[in-house]
């Protein structure tokens, strides 16, 4: 095991940026701390490097408790988010620095930068300054001086915030790369889910200073534990249903409720994919007009509309689409393969802010 | 075609938006125009003219009013006095800048209402409040009287008002904002991050000090004491209300000018501008140095600049913000 939080809490001024969290990082796992803006995923990184204090609970490294020991001991290495570069040094001192304070040897020194220059493929770039580099350059300097010390876990934060989509992609890729050869224990915030899946072995999700989730990509994407992760992963259609007569109902839909009293209400979600659509009018159940269709790239996203006024999100390829003979205005019917209850309650629901994230995350439409 | 004009009027109206900012010409040359008058008339006229009438009786006179004994002494003192107030300045700037750059606590918009005191207090003021402080009949001034110090089986007794002490203390006190005001915003825009990353490297909070904070704010820092050096030469009024004028024990550069000048004679006023050309030069010397620092710095980005052009093309460049 290489890092362990227990029951940790961190108040800043009476209110909660961290509450109660506990979750563990393996030795060589590459982990995604995920959550909208304010959930605390950045409090909870500082804490383990250091940074921050928690108000109460226990840090472990390495299965040695390090609540008291103080960021310089922790041998850890912390990208910031704006990489943090010392404007003074050139890319070569920049890495060297945490060996010099280590009192390496020169030549160890020269070895290890050289290896790590090369390894990041800054050859040549060693006497540049960081306003010389790109904000590529800039971040693979800042992780290889955070790397150069052999720090026992390496942290950072909003690895791919400051460069543009396009850099992002080439970052993640490498990150994931760079993981595999160096097998160092990772952990890295991130607000965007489809990064967060994508780069993983496991992701840790928080909203509001509460953890919410720790599983694999594929286990959060498809097993939510609660409504928040359902809604935060991936894109979802969101449906208030009333039950009668064992049914779940909304407009015409219906969905299958043997187990709940009549008059209950559901909040029932499913994935865009579960929806399934025929050319065919009598093959599903319900009828709809397609209303827009979004390009995605390979993939289409489809807005559907029932005869009752209620939307439904689908996507496929452009192929299926060409398959069905889709067009703006068309009608169609189509069925909900599968779906799961997000909220249950006898009394009215919530209305769906209430528990949803103040800021609104980026939904990346292509999952 | 359609795409063509399309295109050709989007041109032209950009170009129309861009002369729409410029003023026309005749105001453009009006306002340099009243500018450049001004700093004529007002700066490099009076400048002009203490150097002629340094000048006026001669060389020979002119280097025998600065070897004047008593003109000696008065360059002697001031160059003590910024030797004392300058370093003690610099420290105060740095602890202060880096206290408001750098933490948050109460009463911080308090503080820097205070290191602006200095600004809006009339010199004067500020001499007056020392002479109240540690004068015959001042708070500190009787303790310190029925208190003298024991050193090396002597008595001596501290006298701070008509002294050197005195003459440093109003020179601290009018010159304490320079080194400071300059320093803030340098360290506000690095912010803290470096330091931070410092400290996750292993680093030690002198080391990150020595290595990391202070290179980044080394040409403010430069900038800050050269202006709190030529304010410190020059500081008449606190220092005058200080003094007590003793001619060759407490008078600085600038009172032993005006003593001069009010001697009444050709000769007393001709040494008066001998000497106040020196402190001429000191402002020219500032000046100078100032502008070497900027170019210093525009050269360095420049050079940034030339060993940037492979990367250019890099779409996530960014310009660097901390260049003035």
């Amino acid at each position: 095991m290489s890092i362990e939080l227990k029951n940790v809490t961190k108040q800043f001024g009476g209110v909660a940026a961290v509450n109660n969290v506990s979750f563990n990082v393996h030795e060589g796992e590459l982990m995604a701390l995920l959550g909208p803006s304010g959930g605390g995923k950045t409090t909870v990184l500082r804490m383990i490097a250091g940074l921050e204090m928690p108000t109460s609970g226990d840090v472990f490294i390495r299965g040695q408790r390090v609540n008291d020991v103080s960021v310089r001991e922790r041998n850890i290495g912390f990208v910031f988010q704006n990489y943090a570069l010392f404007k003074n040094m050139n890319v070569f001192k920049n890495i060297a620095f945490g060996l010099k304070i280590k009192k390496w040897k020169t030549a160890d020194i020269k070895a290890r930068v050289e290896e790590l220059v090369k390894l990041f493929g800054l050859e040549g770039l060693e006497k540049r300054y960081p306003h010389q580099l790109s904000g590529g350059q800039r971040q693979r300097v800042a992780i290889a001086r955070a790397l150069a010390p052999k720090p026992s876990v390496l942290l950072l934060d909003e690895p791919f915030g400051a460069v543009d989509a396009k850099i992002r992609q080439e970052l993640r890729e490498w990150l994931v790369t760079l993981h595999h050869d160096l097998n160092v224990t990772t952990i890295f915030v991130t607000h965007d889910q489809e990064e967060a899946l994508e780069v993983s072995n496991r992701i840790v999700i928080f909203s509001r200073g509460r953890l919410e989730q720790v599983g694999a990509p594929r286990e959060v994407y498809e097993q939510p534990a609660n409504e928040f992760v359902a809604l935060f992963i991936g894109v979802m259609n969101v449906l208030d249903t009333e039950v009668r007569d064992g049914i779940a109902r909304i407009g015409e839909l219906q969905f299958a409720a043997h187990d709940q009293p009549d008059g209950a209400r559901l909040r029932i979600g499913f994935r865009p994919y579960a929806v399934q659509v025929s050319a065919d009018l009598t093959l599903y159940p319900y009828r709809a007009v397609l209303r827009h269709t979004f390009f995605l790239g390979v993939m289409l996203r489809l807005e559907f509309e029932l005869h009752s006024g209620l939307k439904l999100r689908s996507r496929m390829t452009k192929e299926e689409y060409a398959q069905l003979g889709l067009e703006e205005g068309r009608e169609v019917s189509l069925q909900v393969r599968n779906y799961r209850v997000l909220a249950k309650e006898n009394g009215a629901l919530p209305p769906e802010k209430d528990f949803s994230y103040q800021q609104p995350p980026m939904i990346a439409e292509n999952i | 075609m359609a795409g063509n004009v399309k295109r050709k009027v989007i041109g032209d109206s950009h170009r129309k938006s861009q002369r729409g900012t410029e003023e026309s010409p005749v105001v453009k040359w009006v306002l340099i125009s009243i500018a450049l008058a001004f700093c004529l008339v007002f700066l490099l006229l009076p400048l002009a003219n203490v150097f002629a009438q340094a000048f006026g009786q001669g060389i020979k006179a002119y280097l025998a009013a600065l070897t004047d004994p008593d003109s000696l002494a008065a360059m002697r003192l001031t160059l003590l006095v910024a030797a004392i107030s300058v370093p003690l300045n610099v420290i105060f700037g740095v602890c202060a800048a880096w206290a408001i750059a750098k933490f948050n606590f109460r009463g911080k918009s308090l503080l820097i209402t205070l290191i602006d005191l200095p600004f809006s207090v009339s010199p004067v003021v500020a001499g007056l409040m020392f002479v109240v402080l540690f004068g015959t009949n001042g708070f500190f001034g009787e303790w310190l009287q029925d208190h003298p110090l024991h050193l090396f089986g002597r008595e001596y007794a501290i006298k701070i008002i008509f002294a050197i002490p005195g003459i440093v203390l109003a020179t601290m006190f009018v010159t304490f904002p320079f080194v400071a005001r300059e320093l803030i915003p340098v360290m506000q825009a690095t912010g803290t991050e470096q330091e931070q990353a410092a400290l996750t490297l292993g680093a030690s909070g002198w080391t990150t000090f020595w290595h990391v904070t202070l290179p980044s704010v080394k040409w403010g820092l430069v900038y800050g004491i050269i202006l709190c050096n030529a304010r410190a030469m020059g500081e008449f009024g606190a220092v005058s209300v200080v003094s007590g004028h003793i001619i060759g024990q407490t008078e600085t550069m600038p009172l032993r000018i005006q003593g001069l000048y009010e001697g009444g004679t050709a000769a007393s006023g001709s040494a008066a501008f001998a000497v106040a050309s020196l402190l001429a030069l000191l402002a020219l010397v500032t000046l100078g140095v100032k502008t070497f620092l900027e170019w210093q710095q525009a050269r360095e980005y420049e050079l940034a600049q030339q060993a940037l052009a492979p990367v250019r093309q890099d779409p996530v460049f960014q310009k660097p913000e901390d260049f003035r």
